[in-house]
């Protein structure tokens, strides 16, 4: 390898990992850490919900078991279906985390395809950074919307690849390479992914990386899983940088043609 | 006098303060943030803050989620 490789850089901090994973779908914290530490990963998404009620003595919390000392954290909206909500979950991350200004904006359409609302997606954007947050933003394949999202001064555009938990892979990846060609932030796929290999195909798309939940939670094996993602999301930015081969229809022989002595 | 909190009733003494909640629910050492009606209380605020009869708080933590 010739070429220096930039590392990823949000909201000012750098990281030497492209993968972003979550925190959901679990069976247990320790399953979760393992896999954290197993991708390699050094941001992690978690959801802002209401404290059970008399149900917490003695257990420990995500943030104990996942320090924010040691990862970025990055809360998210999920769950909020109109821009007052997601403004205010983040508010309350913000409080959480103690003046923690980097935030995970989705805004959903409905439960059925967690398709993000880009009307609704595209105000709370809008509030969110005239109230100082760092807004990394979930939103469709849509171009001309990822565009208006980096105007807006959304630190990531996180495009979707398919459906939040589908694992159907990346979908529309011409669409992927407008938003590319066009983009000054990074630009992050978000959803879709359901295993190693469409990870790859994002980063050898061009994509500054990957955040996934489902297909590392829900793999047989989680920590195995989280490995293959962090080789995949490494290789594809390899074979991105690297410059792959141009398509053909036909064949082009490997072995010279001079020489032959038959 | 009776709060709201998470959308459960329960009855606190009067001139209960926010930490005097946390305590009543054994969150004095939980990670959480709170809102009072619909406005957060900075944790540097939770000692001072009372709270009165029909008050509606939120009180969240970190989950996981994707």
């Amino acid at each position: 390898m010739t070429a220096t490789e930039t590392p990823l850089t949000i909201a000012g901090k750098q990281y030497q990992s492209r993968l972003i994973v979550g925190s959901g779908k679990y069976q247990s914290f320790e399953q979760n850490r393992e896999a954290l530490v197993a991708s390699g990963a050094e941001m992690i998404t978690v959801a802002i919900r209401r404290v059970n009620l008399g149900q917490n003595k003695g257990e420990p919390s995500l943030l104990e078991v996942i320090s924010p000392q040691h990862y970025t954290i990055l809360p998210n909206t999920a769950g909020c279906y109109n821009a007052a909500d997601a403004v205010r979950t983040c508010r309350m991350a913000r409080e959480l985390l103690d003046g923690h200004k980097l935030v995970k904006l989705e805004v959903l359409g409905d439960q059925k395809t967690l398709y993000p609302n880009v009307t609704e997606t595209l105000l709370a954007a809008q509030e969110l950074v005239k109230d100082g947050f760092d807004v990394m933003v979930y939103t469709s394949d849509d171009p001309l919307i990822a565009k208006r999202l980096e105007e807006m001064g959304c630190v990531a555009v996180m495009p979707l690849g398919a459906p939040i938990g589908s694992g159907l892979g990346i979908r529309n990846p011409y669409n992927i390479r407008m938003i590319l060609e066009n983009a000054k932030v990074p630009i992050i796929v978000d959803a879709g992914v359901g295993t190693a290999s469409d990870a790859a195909i994002a980063m050898e798309l061009g994509c500054d990386g990957v955040l996934m939940n489902t297909a590392i939670a829900e793999a047989k094996n989680p920590i195995l899983m989280a490995s293959a993602m962090k080789k995949a999301v490494e290789s594809g930015r390899e074979a991105f940088r690297a410059g792959r081969m141009p398509r053909r229809l036909y064949a082009s022989a490997s072995s010279p043609i001079d020489g032959t002595f038959f | 006098m009776q709060i709201l909190v998470n959308g459960n009733a329960l009855e606190l003494g009067q001139g209960a303060t926010l930490i005097d909640l946390l305590a009543h629910l054994s969150l004095l050492d939980a990670k959480v943030a709170i809102e009072l009606n619909q406005s957060i209380v900075p944790r540097s605020q939770h000692a001072t803050q009372c709270l009165s009869h029909e008050d509606e708080v939120e009180i969240v933590h970190a989950i996981g989620g994707g």
